[in-house]
């Protein structure tokens, strides 16, 4: 096999896994309140630029500047949850969408409007490794390992702790966890910070790897949907899976053509697949 | 047309007719771009009405807008045959993405994440084959000066007159739609899509159909804005921004009333200039700043839109007929319930 094709797939691999821990986030929220937060990207965007201004400006050391940056984002998924996603619970979904989408223009343009538009990088160079004559990016390694690690403490949160059960329970029967005294208002609140949590982490790691500027979220935004529908929207293995396939399209597409080509792919491949299989490729 | 009627359409008229000849270059300007994006959202509306909530127009009003001009530059074919062809054009992409989704019933998010997926797939396309299109860089036409041929007219006021016509015929498209038999069914679809076709609706022309109407009409829209601005940009004309922006827009004025997109078109609009003439650039992202603000408030306190809102506090009871649409609740794809294991 041509050594570059297999640095591509490799490649692939590792951005999958950032897009994983994002598809997560974003499929443990729509799991359990409902809501598809289409700012979702957006929210990676300011973990990004808290990273850049506590690392780069105010000289936070690197691991502090990201714990700040994730316990931030948890407060403002909170804030979210609280200031948007409650007072439309009850409307119709389209106009949850709508109202996480109008957070979308507002954050976007309010950083335009803090930060300007310039591409922002936190300088950090990682080394990159050569393994027989491929050349991997330490950086992505390093977001891939971390995401795994993220998603499995999520696996375990889930599964081993009463909270945790307290969310798989939500998400399977909204109606009857009230009546086994769970306040599923607590329990937005929280899935609201965790996925909060987890954007932050997602943030910790692109910003080793790319420039964060206004406008970063649109680059993944759509492809995270795209993964999340792809898995079936709440579902967090298929999201999971299908991560690693959107990434794959997206490494060997750029490999044989231009990266927007790979997108084109990627996003074509989707709207195929959802004609064939509308509830997600591992629906039953 | 009773006499109560008649008197503001006279005076409409006149306003319109008197625009160009009072008004200075800059708010002619300004008027056209709000005519033009008023029949886009108003072509967006045709769906959106009834709960077919499309994040794809981007994809439309891209095809709309870049296939005259490049048969213009490149062959040198006359945008009366290049806009009839851009339109085809966005038909057939929407019946190509619109008829599967409808046969296999994605609806509602998935809708929309498909439709979204359908802009980014054009916007990138579009930034892709950048030998052609010029990329993120943008696409200007061959100018050559007044032309009918070339359809170009440095003169405002040319343009001034095509865009009062657009925008009245799409208004009448809307009244037109929202006047005929398809419309009942089209209501009786976005509640109930079974029960639609239980009673005899065919569910799959009635929403192709309009889809295919909004589709094209988008596209039409977006190739008079491109002959009128002269410039395209990939950013601008497709893709996921300027599709939400066309979703908030229409939303924001009211997609339940005939003028409801016109005022959200003009609201936005105005703010987003009177904004950026008032903080100057330095402040580039201020007015959608409180654009994104006002989205948000108006989506959560009145889903009706502002014109749907107005209606409702000057005539409780004659409110649209559908201006509790959006507070109800409508069928949508089961999601699965293996979340969170």
């Amino acid at each position: 096999m041509d050594i570059y094709l297999l640095e591509a797939i490799i490649n692939g691999i590792l951005l999958g896994g950032v897009l994983a821990l994002l598809a997560l986030g974003l499929n443990l929220i729509f799991g359990v309140i409902d809501v598809v937060w289409i700012c979702y990207a957006d929210i990676v965007m300011c973990g990004m630029y808290a990273i850049y201004f506590l690392y780069v400006q105010y000289g936070v050391p690197l691991p502090f500047a990201c714990a700040i940056a994730i316990i931030g984002l948890a407060g403002l998924g909170v804030l979210v949850h609280l200031l948007i996603i409650a007072p439309v619970l009850r409307s119709p979904p389209l106009n949850q969408l709508l109202a996480t989408g109008g957070l979308l223009f507002f954050l976007q343009s309010f950083a335009t409007l803090l930060f300007g538009t310039d591409f922002r990088n936190i300088g950090v160079r990682l080394p990159v490794l050569e393994v027989a004559t491929m050349y991997l990016s330490f950086a992505r390694l390093i977001a891939f390992a971390v995401s795994l690690v993220g998603a499995v403490a999520l696996y375990f949160f889930l599964k081993r702790t009463y909270l945790g059960t307290a969310i798989r329970a939500i998400a399977q029967d909204r109606e009857i966890v009230g009546l086994m005294g769970i306040d599923d208002r607590r329990i937005y609140l929280a899935v609201s910070a965790i996925g909060g949590a987890l954007a932050g982490l997602a943030a910790c790691l692109l910003a080793l790897q790319y420039d964060v500027h206004p406008f970063i979220g649109n680059t993944f935004g759509p492809v995270i949907f795209m993964i999340c529908v792809l898995g079936g929207l709440g579902n967090m293995i298929g999201g999971f899976i299908a991560s690693f396939v959107i990434s794959q399209i997206i490494a060997i597409g750029g490999y044989y053509g231009s990266t927007e080509l790979s997108y084109v792919f990627a996003f074509t491949f989707f709207i195929v697949l959802m004609l064939i299989r509308p509830r997600g490729l591992f629906a039953p | 047309m009773s006499s109560s009627r008649l008197v503001p359409a006279i005076i409409l008229l006149a306003v319109l007719i008197a625009i160009p000849a009072i008004l200075p270059p800059y708010f002619l300007h300004l008027v056209i771009q709000i005519l033009i994006w008023s029949f886009i959202y108003t072509a967006w509306a045709l769906m959106g009405r009834f709960g077919f909530v499309s994040f794809g127009h981007g994809a439309f009003l891209g095809v709309g807008a870049y296939v005259p001009a490049l048969l213009w530059n490149f062959y040198g074919l006359t945008p009366w045959l290049g806009i009839p062809s851009s339109i085809m054009s966005a038909v057939l992409l929407a019946a190509v993405v619109g008829y599967p989704c409808f046969r296999r019933r994605v609806v509602g998010h998935y809708f929309a994440l498909v439709t979204l997926a359908l802009s980014q797939v054009v916007l990138l396309s579009l930034v892709a084959a950048r030998d052609v299109t010029g990329g993120s860089l943008g696409f200007t036409q061959k100018a050559v000066g007044h032309s009918w041929y070339a359809l170009q007219f440095p003169e405002k006021s040319y343009f001034y007159a095509i865009s009062v016509l657009l925008w009245l015929a799409g208004l009448a498209i809307w009244r037109w739609i929202d006047r005929g038999i398809g419309r009942e069914a089209l209501e009786a679809i976005s509640e109930d899509e079974e029960a639609a076709a239980s009673i005899g609706i065919d569910v799959m022309r009635q929403k192709l159909r309009v889809t295919l109407i909004s589709a094209g009409l988008t596209a039409l829209g977006g190739a008079i804005y491109g002959q009128y601005v002269m410039y395209l940009n990939p950013e601008t004309v497709a893709g996921i921004a300027v599709s939400l922006q066309i979703v908030f827009a229409a939303i924001a004025g009211g997609v339940y009333s005939l003028l409801g997109p016109s005022v959200g078109a003009l609201l936005t609009l105005s703010l987003t200039e009177g904004l950026r003439v008032w903080f100057g650039t330095n402040f580039i992202g201020a007015a959608n700043t409180i654009y994104g603000i006002l989205l948000v408030l108006c989506i959560i306190f009145m889903p009706q839109g502002i014109v749907g809102a107005l209606q409702r506090l000057s005539w409780p009871g004659r409110a649209p007929a559908r201006s509790t649409a959006a507070e109800k609740p409508q069928s949508v794809t089961r999601r699965p319930s293996s979340a969170a294991q």
